[in-house]
């Protein structure tokens, strides 16, 4: 095996436990903090479905975005649902055809969607990158991170595209290469440009995704505006270290 | 009325391109050391001084705070900088100044937490926009937060629902606990927990007070109206702020109050105690005293041995009130369960309504043609009813089984949209005038465009800071200041009495003396 592909699957593992274990110490970190008073923005559900319903509108399509600013909803849900497709489109180099799922994946729908939905993800970055260009307010709030983790993602997304229309890479190998991390047989990885462009972006974003605002996609879930029920006078709501101060006895 | 340049109103709102700096003047008094001492918080050696050690304690009380709040630790995190909330807030469409839009506003404390909490910042703090805690940034932050009135708007456009107001809090409670407390609130506070209201009215006074209401409105309408205080084995404790007692249009909704509880044949009363409905606790951020202002009203419901409590009108109250009034001060095992614990007037008045146990005429409000400012707190913050937004339709329904003329104003300006009367979460104070005439900029045009469109007389609110700010800020925009009514004053209006003689002359609702 070469060098190159030595490095690789070295940094393949980092960034997948580095990514993993991030979110999964974030989560616990969040979930660990308790919340001491009811705080749901009203009008707020009354029941668990009505939570997930929330949710569902939120995650799914983006509401409160939607009320906020159409511009900005367009491209941003641009941007996420042609993530998805193209994360779809993806599986089917980590997916064996001997498994079940790999009809649901090798297919036409999910395979030309996802690579048109190539092209609607470059739309919804620069739409995003302009944004925050062009717009004053948006301007004034941005950090060179915000502009780079959008030119990351372009670079993901180009680089992507490029494979498919100016280049091709040994997709054979690729794929070997990836099943080969799973079952720990490791294979060479091809070493053209463009892929290793690819790679080394995403697992970069990979990487950083912990300790950046990526945190949104799985904090949002643990936002008490959000997730609460609106049950405050039927339920009594308590903390830990709000029970503690009642030590004192004035709530006997 | 004392100067000061008032934005222009327009037909359609408008969103201002940013001016840099346009409020860091702004700022209000900072509390001395004698309301500082009287809160538990420290003082600096000299005034306008932070106190010794300032940033090391900032630092450990923000450590505790991420602690201790979800909302905070996870808001810190999750920002993307999207744009959102960043013409959501009326500050920010009065003034013109960024920092007075949200994230900008939340950046000022989330700058100093990737500094000091998160590895990009610890390393490559230029790269993430993570700034080191000075001495400016404290300032900054004094200004800036009490140019937050806690109203949540913004959250209701975040896609992660992230509220300002939790930041706001937060940061609040720290500076307070670095020597930079804000004079207005530390003033207040320790009144309530002394003597039980925010204006230092003792019994004697507020007998006295209420004394001389049943005595004019006897004379007004030839009823006894009955204003009960500290009266034992009540069945009802009343709570409403205290510029209910005093302030129009307030007073005239507790006469509102005081006829409901007449017609509906219940005994009531109020507690010189708990003579007091606004918890100032959450404005800065202090769970404590929030809580010690709450266990107060545990006290006189107790010692007064009522079966229910109800809250007057008043927003952060209600807040307060249906969020955290059985946190705080519960459990509430010793009322009678088969009410809602505790009760808006609201949701009283309105059952007595559907019941038909109100004899009304609602000719008696055929003068005004009312529309309804939906309080910040009520709106995005709680519930007056059984289903969710029926904190939107019960004032509604009220107002409109009391009035024959009422008209909303444009909506993306109420309901969860609505917007700040711009003198709420602690602001409601002189040395913040500008601020708070700026910030009422998109509530006023919002008034103007439905008095011109559909001959709005008068604007009903269910909040003692809307009533008191309106009062002050509606003639700076052109209008008078008596254009703001309380809802049970329309209420009150309308409600006939038994008993109540032809020789009875009727109200004029309006009256012009100020807060």
């Amino acid at each position: 095996m070469n060098t190159l592909s030595i490095l690789y699957i070295f940094l393949f593992y980092v960034a997948m436990i580095a990514l993993v274990a991030g979110i999964i110490n974030k989560l616990l970190q969040y979930k660990r903090v308790p919340a001491p008073l009811k705080i749901a923005v009203t009008p707020a559900p009354l029941t668990k479905p009505g939570v997930v319903y929330r949710f569902f509108t939120e995650v799914v399509l983006f509401n409160s975005l939607f009320r906020a600013t159409k511009w900005t909803w367009i491209f941003s849900f641009l941007f996420h649902a042609s993530l998805l497709l193209a994360f779809f489109r993806h599986l089917r180099y980590v997916i064996s055809p001997d498994s079940f799922i790999w009809p649901l994946v090798n297919n036409l729908v999910v395979q030309s969607f996802g690579h048109y939905a190539g092209f609607t993800m470059l739309i919804g970055l620069l739409g995003l990158l302009a944004r925050r260009i062009f717009v004053d307010r948006v301007r004034y709030i941005s950090s060179p991170s915000d502009y780079l983790m959008l030119l990351l993602i372009l670079g993901i997304a180009g680089s992507g595209l490029s494979i498919v229309y100016v280049s091709h890479t040994d997709i054979v190998q690729l794929k070997a290469f990836i099943m080969g991390l799973f079952y720990f047989d490791w294979q060479n990885l091809p070493s053209d440009t463009l892929l290793l462009a690819h790679v080394t972006m995403v697992l970069f974003l990979a990487l950083i995704f912990p300790v950046s605002k990526l945190l949104h996609a799985p904090g949002l879930f643990m936002a008490p505006t959000r997730y609460q029920l609106d049950n405050p006078r039927e339920k009594r709501h308590l903390s830990e270290w709000g029970a503690e101060l009642e030590k004192d006895g004035r709530n006997s | 009325m004392a100067d000061y340049e008032v934005p222009e109103t327009h037909e359609f709102p408008i969103i201002p391109s940013i001016m840099e700096g346009a409020m860091a003047h702004s700022s209000p008094f900072v509390a001395g050391e004698e309301f500082q001492s009287d809160m538990g918080f420290p003082s600096p050696e000299e005034p306008g001084q932070l106190i010794d050690g300032w940033h090391e304690k900032f630092l450990e009380l923000m450590k505790d705070k991420l602690s201790k709040y979800r909302s905070l630790q996870v808001f810190m995190d999750i920002c993307v900088k999207c744009g959102a909330c960043t013409d959501k807030c009326h500050y920010f469409i009065g003034t013109a100044d960024p920092k007075n839009m949200p994230v900008a506003r939340q950046d000022l404390l989330r700058k100093v937490y990737r500094r000091y909490f998160t590895f990009a910042g610890k390393y490559f703090p230029k790269l993430v926009g993570a700034v080191d805690l000075t001495e400016d940034v404290i300032h900054q932050m004094y200004s800036y937060y009490h140019q937050c009135s806690e109203c949540r708007r913004c959250a209701v456009f975040c896609p992660f629902g992230i509220d300002t107001a939790e930041v706001t809090m937060a940061a609040r409670d720290m500076l307070a606990q670095i020597g930079m407390g804000q004079k207005y609130s530390n003033q207040i506070i320790p009144k309530v927990h002394k003597i039980g209201n925010n204006l230092g009215l003792p019994e004697p006074a507020l007998a006295d007070t209420l004394e001389g209401l049943e005595e004019e409105v006897e004379d007004d309408i030839g009823v006894k109206v009955r204003f009960p205080l500290d009266e034992k084995g009540a069945e009802i404790l009343m709570v409403t702020p205290s510029a209910d007692f005093f302030a129009e249009p307030h007073i005239d909704g507790l006469i509102g109050y005081g006829k409901v509880f007449h017609a509906a044949g219940v005994t009531w009363t109020l507690s010189s105690k708990a003579s007091e409905a606004a918890n100032f606790g959450l404005f800065i951020g202090n769970y404590e005293h929030m809580r010690q202002i709450s266990l107060r009203i545990r006290d006189a419901a107790k010692e007064l041995g009522v079966k229910r409590i109800i809250f007057g009108e008043c927003g952060h109250a209600w807040r307060v009130a249906y969020n955290h009034l059985n946190t705080l001060a519960g459990p509430w095992d010793f009322l009678d369960q088969n009410y809602p614990i505790p009760q808006h007037i609201l949701e009283f008045t309105k059952d007595c309504l559907d019941r038909g146990i109100l004899n009304i005429d609602k000719s008696e409000n055929d003068h005004m043609t009312l529309t309804f400012h939906d309080s910040c707190n009520i709106a995005r913050a709680s519930r007056i009813g059984d289903t969710p937004g029926s904190q939107f339709t019960t004032p509604r329904e009220v107002i409109q089984a009391v009035c024959n003329n009422y008209h909303d104003m444009s909506q993306d300006t109420i309901f969860d949209q609505t917007f700040c009367c711009g003198g709420g979460g602690g602001l409601l104070t002189d040395d913040l005038m500008e601020l708070r005439i700026k910030g009422a900029l998109p509530r006023m045009e919002a008034l103007k465009n439905v008095s011109k469109d559909h001959g709005v007389t008068h604007m009903a609110a269910i909040c003692a800071i809307c009533k008191s700010q309106f009062t002050k800020v509606l003639p700076y925009y052109g209008m008078t200041m008596d254009q703001i009514v309380s809802v049970h004053q329309l209420v009150s209006n309308a409600i006939i009495l038994e008993g109540q003689g032809e020789e009875a002359e009727d109200s004029d609702d309006t009256d012009d003396e100020a807060a």
